[in-house]
């Protein structure tokens, strides 16, 4: 491979299959592999913790006294008016610093943050501002008569949310958290100002670094990405058509 | 709170700030004027060329802008590099810049997300005004100039404004190809000074008033539009 990391900068040198891009040990496919399995892994953590979050910020924003809805419009307005790469520079640091002095603080001694972790929680923070702002808009859309019917019913607040809220705002949740989806795999590769994470893009720069084929790498990284945009359009697509089932078409 | 570093890195700031308005103003100029017709052969174009837009649109919006830079900047860059005439020519202090891949990558990306935005826009205005401006014998050219265009504008102007903030918000970006825009600076200050808070949230604070003030912009421009509400 050391001998191949002199053949030149240029794309097309060398064989058809670049050899930099086998599986095992003379090429880095495996790396860039294992680096696309990781980004989705984080994610899909961070979707998730999002979600969480955005469900939460939702219910402050449309349910909560003043305080709390307070906290929630600071909460959305922040994140969503700095970019992610301060955004998550600023979370890294006081997060990992915070958790550690926690560590410190409970007597458990200066605890050191998996940095998959760390990123998984930071880009979680700042989908969840977004996904608060989806999910409130889809609440809101939903026709306040078909509440008050459910509880007219005598179902319980929390019949009311599972039973009505919840498949009634669907439909208008999942384009916009198809989005966040599509979004969230993109941010991933911004862990990679931290150094502290093994996702596609850190992979990418390792491999592209040690062999000074960046347009190669960063090309086939690039594609990786499309791919896995493309093949979550198609899912997402099957995904609204089915939530969206028994209403008219649109347009 | 340590604020001892301010003093000396304001200037640096002050341009910091200036590139950062640089970046964003030229990539988001740049990327509209390609826009329009990214937008308008999806509408209007025959299926091969609307299919290649639709095809750009599609690549630009689906992989990270990072690697769109860092493809630029490190692999264009090097392939480059490796054509000594180039390297001769008097475009070579261009060509060697951060900025120069900053400003390609981001106008590229941004012609990717304005183009599909401007394809919505070109379809949002009704057809009975082209054919009545078709009817009052302008041509195909003037149709586009006076009334398509325009009109298309003018219905996603917030969506522009968003957009303009997600153009900002990228911008950063370019720190990471050496050149020292806002974010920059807080990066040369934590570097230097290896105070990391203070910094960061200053240039945070600095990036919401520069949300805010977008915003109020486009707010502006849309109530100088004359329509009914």
């Amino acid at each position: 491979m050391a001998a191949r990391a002199t053949g030149g900068h240029c794309l097309l040198a060398g064989p058809m299959f670049p050899t930099v891009l086998e599986f095992g040990k003379t090429g880095f496919g495996d790396e860039l592999a294992r680096g696309a399995l990781s980004t989705l892994f984080i994610a899909a953590c961070s979707f998730a913790i999002g979600l969480v979050l955005g469900q939460l910020g939702a219910a402050a924003k449309l349910y909560g006294g003043p305080f709390s809805r307070f906290m929630a419009n600071i909460y959305t307005t922040v994140i969503r008016a700095v970019p992610e790469l301060v955004l998550i520079l600023l979370l890294f640091f006081a997060g990992t610093k915070g958790i550690s002095a926690l560590g410190v603080a409970i007597g458990y001694g200066p605890v050191d943050i998996n940095g998959t972790f760390a990123a998984i929680l930071v880009l979680g923070f700042v989908q969840g501002a977004y996904s608060t702002e989806v999910i409130r808009g889809a609440i809101q859309a939903i026709p306040i008569g078909q509440i008050e019917a459910a509880r007219a019913f005598g179902m319980s607040g929390w019949q009311v949310f599972f039973r009505v809220v919840v498949p009634a705002m669907l439909p208008n949740a999942i384009p916009g958290l198809a989005n966040l989806w599509l979004i969230v795999i993109k941010d991933t590769v911004l862990i990679t100002v931290t150094g502290a994470s093994a996702e596609l893009a850190q992979m990418t720069k390792n491999a592209a670094g040690f062999t000074k084929r960046y347009f190669l790498f960063y090309f086939v990284s690039g594609c990786i990405y499309l791919a896995m945009t493309l093949v979550s359009n198609f899912f997402l697509s099957r995904l609204e058509a089915h939530v969206r089932r028994g209403q008219p078409k649109l347009a | 709170m340590d604020w001892s570093w301010l003093p000396k890195y304001l200037p640096m700031l002050i341009q910091g700030l200036g590139m950062t308005m640089q970046l964003l103003v030229i990539s988001m100029g740049l990327g509209l004027v390609l826009a329009v017709p990214i937008g308008l052969v999806q509408v209007t174009g025959p299926k091969w060329l609307s299919r290649i837009a639709l095809a750009y649109c599609t690549v630009m919006r689906g992989t990270p802008l990072l690697i769109q830079l860092y493809l630029f900047y490190y692999g264009l860059g090097s392939v480059l590099a490796t054509f000594p005439e180039l390297r001769q020519s008097m475009f070579w202090p261009i060509l060697r810049e951060g900025y120069f891949y900053a400003i390609l990558a981001f106008a590229l990306n941004e012609a990717g997300y304005a183009g599909e935005i401007m394809r919505g826009a070109f379809l949002s205005v009704p057809k009975g005004e082209l054919e009545a401006a078709r009817a009052i014998g302008m041509s195909p050219w003037q149709v586009l100039r006076r009334v398509w265009l325009p009109r298309a504008i003018r219905n996603v102007l917030p969506t522009l404004g968003g957009e303009t903030i997600l153009t900002l918000k990228s911008t950063p970006l370019a720190a990471l190809v050496t050149v020292v825009d806002l974010f920059g600076v807080s990066d040369r200050v934590r570097q230097e000074t290896y105070i990391i808070y203070e910094p960061l949230l200053l240039v945070m604070v600095i990036y919401m008033i520069l949300t805010f003030i977008i915003t109020r912009i486009f707010a502006v421009v849309e109530r100088q539009i004359p329509a009914r509400r």
